[in-house]
């Protein structure tokens, strides 16, 4: 008589069958998944509904006022108004990130990783910009209110947007320069030794070899401060932006920019008068930004791929 | 000389030397100015605050309303702490509620489950949520939390509170608690998740026993770094969160309250305006206060993701 049974045999083969097929569902490794997509879903979920509610509620802005939603000037009625001062501000403010905080922040970013010496003071200028990026940009706000609206009045002209491209410029800096030394810092050690070992001095090395490769993240970084710029509002509430009324649009007068214009607008109550409502105009402005916001990635991602192409040797 | 090198020789064109030295220094000088801004930025607020406790003549007793109805009302010089502090606490640990199971999971799947064809597709849609500018998440809180998620299912007294304020931060912060847990989960070893199919574990018993405790650090960093910009957040606090400075001592996140960042901002430039005394001033004090809090998180945060650093 055998010691295991025909019977016993195949129940263990089908066990172990169902094993290895995974046919045996394991209750505790379906919770797992259930709750993981349930999680990525949700997440999913709120972009797409946000975006959904942008864009279905821009509609009416853009149908009804085509392009002179976008030349108009602000004012009290949401049938009426455009968002001219805002893009006029906004352009001015990555003008200025651009020319102050790229600059400089692709310097520091050379200095700490090519030239400083590991000690005591180089790591302690970059643990204070570690936490430099951060601080709240409402404190960022309070140091522009104080700096480039009080003491610097003479060359910003107080609350205007010089004053508010400054304080934006101050507060991307840090992740231009994280951003950037990461970038450096990916660049191979052989690259430099090359470069020395045909005796070009440092700064020869830099320019010539280290930051061309490292472009692409450079780029990358700036791209995301800009984008990051252009979004912010609340270091503009505390520097005095106008929300009201602006006639004219000038670099020495009162300012606004796009993502006021979103925080007043959609505080507004909407009145039953007209098709286009309060909501509708603050909607308009937000896929504004939306849209200026998606296509700096996309030149960022574009100038990515287009240095990347360069670097193979093709 | 003979023919042969010397020393001199080998080091270089004295101009280029030079003209080296003069590049360090300029860059060296652009680094540097991150540290005279964080100076300013402790000089501004530690003076307006200076200028506050003067004002109110140190009594310190002033902060902490002990009137029947306590609230902060600056204009009416009445400036009671707590409700800030307890309205960006209550905000914050919504958003967290919001954030944590949501940036988690989407971080565990990114990294453990996902194939490689959605991985690519969801991360880009990730850092595209992580890219929508603060205001636009506010404009989402008023116009659609508020409106077709909590007065159905809670019909609070007023559609601007506290709940409607902390969800959509929390919509703001799942990219940071995703992003960095996800980094700390792929630097996880696949040794380690070799190891233990190897001894014939499931893929959830391996997540939830192997990988996710080996990531702790990376994790608790996580949600660190994100507490501190659920705090540090104003936009959002500050349009979907009621503004109203008599709220939060009754702790209930149905009514409308007001956080330390909306504090500051009404009295900047919104409904508190007055330009000088320390009604104005309070705003350093506050941001100080602020400024600490976050600065504190951070640093301990920091202090975790180098902790994942060392480890593998």
């Amino acid at each position: 008589m055998p010691i295991v049974t025909d019977s016993q045999r195949s129940a263990t083969r089908t066990q172990v069958h169902q094993a290895i097929t995974q046919q045996n569902r394991h209750l505790p490794s379906i919770v797992l998944s259930v709750t993981l997509l349930v999680a990525v879903t949700f997440t999913l979920l709120t972009l797409f509904s946000l975006l959904a509610r942008i864009v279905t509620q821009a509609i009416p802005a853009f149908s009804e006022r085509g392009a002179s939603f976008l030349s108009g000037t602000i004012g009290s009625e949401p049938g009426k108004v455009g968002i001219w001062p805002g893009l006029f501000g906004s352009f001015a403010i990555g003008i200025g990130v651009l020319l102050i905080a790229v600059p400089l922040g692709i310097g520091a970013a050379i200095y700490l990783e090519e030239y400083a010496e590991q000690n005591r003071l180089n790591r302690f200028v970059v643990v204070n910009i570690r936490n430099l990026a951060g601080v709240p940009a409402v404190i960022y706000g309070v140091l522009g209110l104080i700096i480039f609206v009080g003491w610097l009045k003479p060359v910003t002209n107080g609350g205007t947007v010089v004053a508010a491209a400054l304080t934006l410029a101050i507060l991307v800096l840090p992740v231009v320069i994280i951003t950037s030394m990461e970038a450096i810092r990916a660049v191979p050690m052989g690259l430099r030794d090359a470069g020395y070992g045909v005796g070009a001095s440092r700064w020869e090395v830099t320019r010539d070899h280290v930051v061309p490769y490292a472009m692409p993240g450079i780029l990358t970084g700036t791209v995301l401060a800009l984008a990051r710029a252009l979004g912010e509002a609340a270091p503009l509430i505390m520097i005095g932006a106008i929300t009201g009324l602006l006639p004219e649009t000038s670099l020495s007068g009162k300012f606004t920019a796009i993502p006021m214009l979103i925080y007043s607008w959609s505080g507004r109550p909407d009145s039953s008068g007209g098709n286009i409502g309060w909501s509708n105009a603050a909607a308009g402005a937000g896929l504004v930004l939306l849209a200026l916001v998606l296509v700096f990635n996309v030149i960022g991602i574009f100038l990515r791929n287009h240095f990347e192409a360069k670097r193979v040797g093709t | 000389m003979n023919g042969l090198l010397a020393v001199a020789d080998l080091s270089g064109d004295p101009r280029r030397r030079a003209h080296d030295r003069r590049m360090q220094r300029l860059l060296g000088s652009s680094a540097f100015i991150t540290i005279i801004i964080s100076a300013l930025i402790l000089f501004v607020l530690a003076r307006g605050s200076i200028d506050f406790l003067k004002s109110i003549g140190w009594d310190l007793g002033v902060l902490r309303d002990s009137s029947k109805a306590p609230g902060w009302f600056p204009r009416r010089e009445r400036f009671d702490l707590i409700t800030i502090v307890m309205g960006s606490v209550l905000m914050g640990s919504i958003a967290m509620l919001v954030a944590v199971p949501l940036g988690l999971g989407t971080a565990v799947y990114l990294s453990e489950f996902a194939p490689t064809r959605v991985r690519k597709i969801l991360k880009p849609i990730v850092e595209v949520l992580a890219g929508i500018p603060s205001v636009i998440v506010g404009y989402f809180a008023l116009k659609f939390i508020a409106p077709n998620i909590v007065d159905p299912i809670f019909s609070p007294d007023q559609s601007r509170n506290m709940v409607v304020a902390g969800l959509a931060i929390g919509v703001l912060v799942i990219p940071i608690m995703a992003s960095i847990s996800e980094d700390a989960l792929r630097a996880v070893p696949s040794s380690l998740r070799e190891a233990s199919y190897g001894i014939g574990a499931r893929k959830s018993t391996t997540t939830i026993r192997i990988v996710l405790p080996a990531a702790v650090s990376g994790i608790v960093a996580a949600f660190i770094i994100a507490t501190s910009r659920a705090i540090g957040e104003t936009m959002v606090a500050a349009m979907a969160g009621g503004r109203d400075g008599s709220g939060p001592r009754v702790l209930d996140p149905l009514e409308p309250g007001l956080t330390m960042t909306a504090a500051m901002t009404n009295a900047a430039g919104g409904t508190d305006q007055v330009n000088s005394g320390a009604p104005f001033q309070v705003l350093f004090f506050v941001g100080l206060l602020l400024f600490m809090m976050t600065m504190g998180l951070n640093v301990i945060g920091d202090r975790f993701v180098q902790r994942v650093r060392q480890q593998y």
